[in-house]
């Protein structure tokens, strides 16, 4: 039972970190039609921002810090690399291939290819006893985090008149500009979320997986595509519903199946939804 | 004229290790020095790598990021069978590419089902597993994150050794023609019209009675078994393969090479790879003496990337045609200048 405990809530800390990457990508998907490969890189930037600034701000004004530059870095790659390239979509996510690999690598000549440690805050290497399992609190950090994201961003999309243009301009985005709204606004301001969230992923990732590479955001990216696809394009409930099930099927499999099983079965899934519902789960039409 | 350009290229290619000539700021060495060879062999596989993988992407239009399986299939599967289990080069090498071809076959059959961007994620998706089975060691065959080199015990004798890099460069060499002979005789068969209609317009070809599914499948599974072949071929230059091999960015850089070139061009995509494969050897050469962010290839690769789809959309292959309009604008203002 304790084992069961541990791994769901594992599970859950590591949906919650692809939940966070995978809402920015569907986003940005769903609105710009951009599949943003430079994503992880936003995640790097994120976390790098906020290890680069804790010894000299302390850790929570360095969190700030990381998402703020994050959510920059989105916004400017939007203003700068995308806008000029105006419906050319497979221009847009080429441009954003190759920013993946010069940003990386622009990371890489500043602070060396090697794993750096990552501060994390004292209460988060605790552990809590629950139902006989103990539990180190960071996976808590994670789920938490990620609830509030997730209530934050459907409230945004619900209730105010930019999450409208967003959820419309998802929807038909031919329609919202037919009316006269001017979505450029929107998408800068997309990919200044997206960024946002996905600098939140880099630094919880961080904590989690208490170090930071330059190339991790890569690796956390492809399993948060797997998840935008089995949820369905563009839908933020569905990337949720999909990163729990990534989440706890590949944690579940990795320990009670041989090394590497996880990674696998969740591909699997990945090739069993398409094969019923090629749209994913939450998704209506393919998407060309 | 024209047409013997790339006859003599190749005969020009083919007799290249002769030459004793020094190119001090290309090469270390002269031409026919083992170094040099060596880095001209890796140049003309990425060239047929590139091209087979414009197959997919220039042609059909189906944008795979998951083209690295199939070319760490190639390595992959020739190095265990000759390293492990002692087989000829030549068998390893007819299975291995079989193979990888029924994998093409079985994993583009589900890819396949889906479209656009949504394709591009499966096909990811499923080279990843390729990458992390490779990183995990199952059994001991793929020797993990530290890669298998070729043991050279059951290679050909022509084949092992630095005197033999020669070999190694007009193998790799037949390799690349026997990928452009493919990929021009797709280009002008049935098929290859049928690839491009699909690119232009899926409906159309659906209109006219064809299976855009099955037209597309056969697509993934020859661009699969080029890619095999490729990379039976690469892990024969190098002495080995590398989880790189099997990563997401190795597939990223066959797409910067198709793009640098030119996709969908008949010769785009080889420059391409031939010009990409050179400046990423030559740059970490170089490396040390650059400062910064210069010393990573991979920063100047992507930057030059980023500027090339911006201010050169056709890539090299795309240049020729800018150029004519320019040149013959010149041309006609000349006369009408020089009349007083």
């Amino acid at each position: 039972m304790s084992t069961v405990v541990l791994l769901t809530l594992t599970g859950l800390g590591l949906a919650a970190l692809y939940f966070l990457i995978a809402s920015g990508l569907s986003l940005v998907f769903g609105l710009a039609g951009v599949l943003n490969f430079a994503h992880g890189l936003f995640l790097s930037v994120g976390a790098y921002a906020t290890w680069w600034s804790a010894p000299h701000v302390g850790l929570p004004l360095a969190v700030v810090f990381g998402i703020v530059a994050a959510a920059a870095t989105g916004a400017l790659v939007e203003l700068v690399l995308i806008r000029p390239l105006y419906a050319r979509h497979t221009e847009q996510v080429l441009v954003t291939v190759g920013l993946s690999l010069a940003g990386v690598a622009l990371l890489q000549s500043v602070w060396g290819a090697d794993a750096r440690v990552f501060p994390r805050p004292q209460w988060a290497s605790h552990v809590t006893g629950i139902l006989g399992a103990t539990v180190p609190d960071d996976r808590f950090l994670l789920i938490g985090a990620a609830v509030l994201v997730l209530g934050g961003l459907l409230a945004f999309l619900r209730w105010t008149r930019y999450g409208l243009i967003i959820r419309a301009g998802v929807e038909n985005r031919a329609m919202v500009r037919a009316l006269g709204i001017d979505v450029r606004n929107a998408f800068t301001l997309v990919f200044a979320i997206g960024g946002a969230l996905a600098g939140l992923a880099g630094i919880l990732g961080g904590m989690y997986f208490t170090s930071v590479s330059p190339g991790q955001g890569g690796s956390l990216l492809i399993f948060a595509f797997i998840v935008v696809v089995i949820g369905g394009l563009g839908s933020i409930n569905g990337s949720a519903i999909a990163a729990v099930g990534v989440g706890l099927l590949q944690q579940f499999v990795n320990y009670y199946g041989a090394a590497g099983a996880g990674d696998v079965s969740v591909v699997v899934l990945l090739a069993v939804v398409l094969l019923l519902r090629p749209a994913g789960i939450a998704g209506k039409a393919v998407a060309a | 004229m024209k047409r013997f350009v790339p006859l003599a290229l190749l005969l020009l290619a083919a007799v290249l290790p002769w030459s004793t000539l020094s190119l001090p700021g290309l090469f270390e060495g002269p031409l026919n020095s083992p170094g040099t060879l060596q880095l001209l062999a890796v140049c003309l596989v990425f060239g047929a790598l590139a091209l087979g993988y414009d197959l997919l992407f220039g042609r059909a239009g189906l944008l795979s990021f998951g083209h690295a399986l199939y070319i760490a299939a190639g390595a992959y599967g020739v190095d265990i069978l000759v390293s492990h289990y002692a087989w000829s080069l030549w068998s390893a090498t007819l299975v291995t590419v079989l193979a990888a071809a029924a994998l093409a076959g079985l994993l583009g059959s589900v890819a396949l089902r889906t479209s656009g961007i949504a394709f591009s994620m499966v096909t990811l998706a499923f080279a990843q597993v390729g990458y992390i089975l490779v990183n995990r060691d199952p059994g001991g065959l793929t020797g993990g994150e530290e890669g298998l080199p070729m043991r050279t015990g059951s290679l050909p004798d022509a084949l092992v050794g630095v005197t033999n890099t020669v070999n190694l460069y007009w193998l790799a060499l037949a390799v690349l023609v026997v990928v452009v002979l493919v990929v021009h005789a797709v280009d002008r068969a049935p098929l290859g019209r049928t690839l491009i209609g699909l690119r232009d317009d899926e409906r159309r070809i659906a209109v006219v009675g064809l299976s855009p599914y099955r037209v597309k499948l056969v697509a993934f599974v020859l661009a699969g078994a080029l890619a095999a072949l490729g990379g039976v071929v690469y892990a024969l230059v190098v002495g080995g393969a590398s989880p790189h091999v099997a990563s997401s960015d190795f597939t990223l850089a066959l797409i910067v090479m198709a793009v640098l070139g030119g996709a969908g061009t008949r010769w785009g995509a080889l420059a391409g790879g031939l010009l990409y494969a050179y400046l990423d050897q030559r740059l970490a050469r170089l490396g040390g003496q650059l400062p910064g962010p210069l010393s990573e290839p991979l920063f100047i690769l992507g930057t030059l990337f980023i500027l090339a789809v911006y201010f050169v959309p056709g890539g090299l292959a795309g240049l020729r045609t800018r150029w004519e309009p320019l040149q013959r604008a010149v041309r006609r203002r000349e006369p009408i200048n020089s009349t007083p």
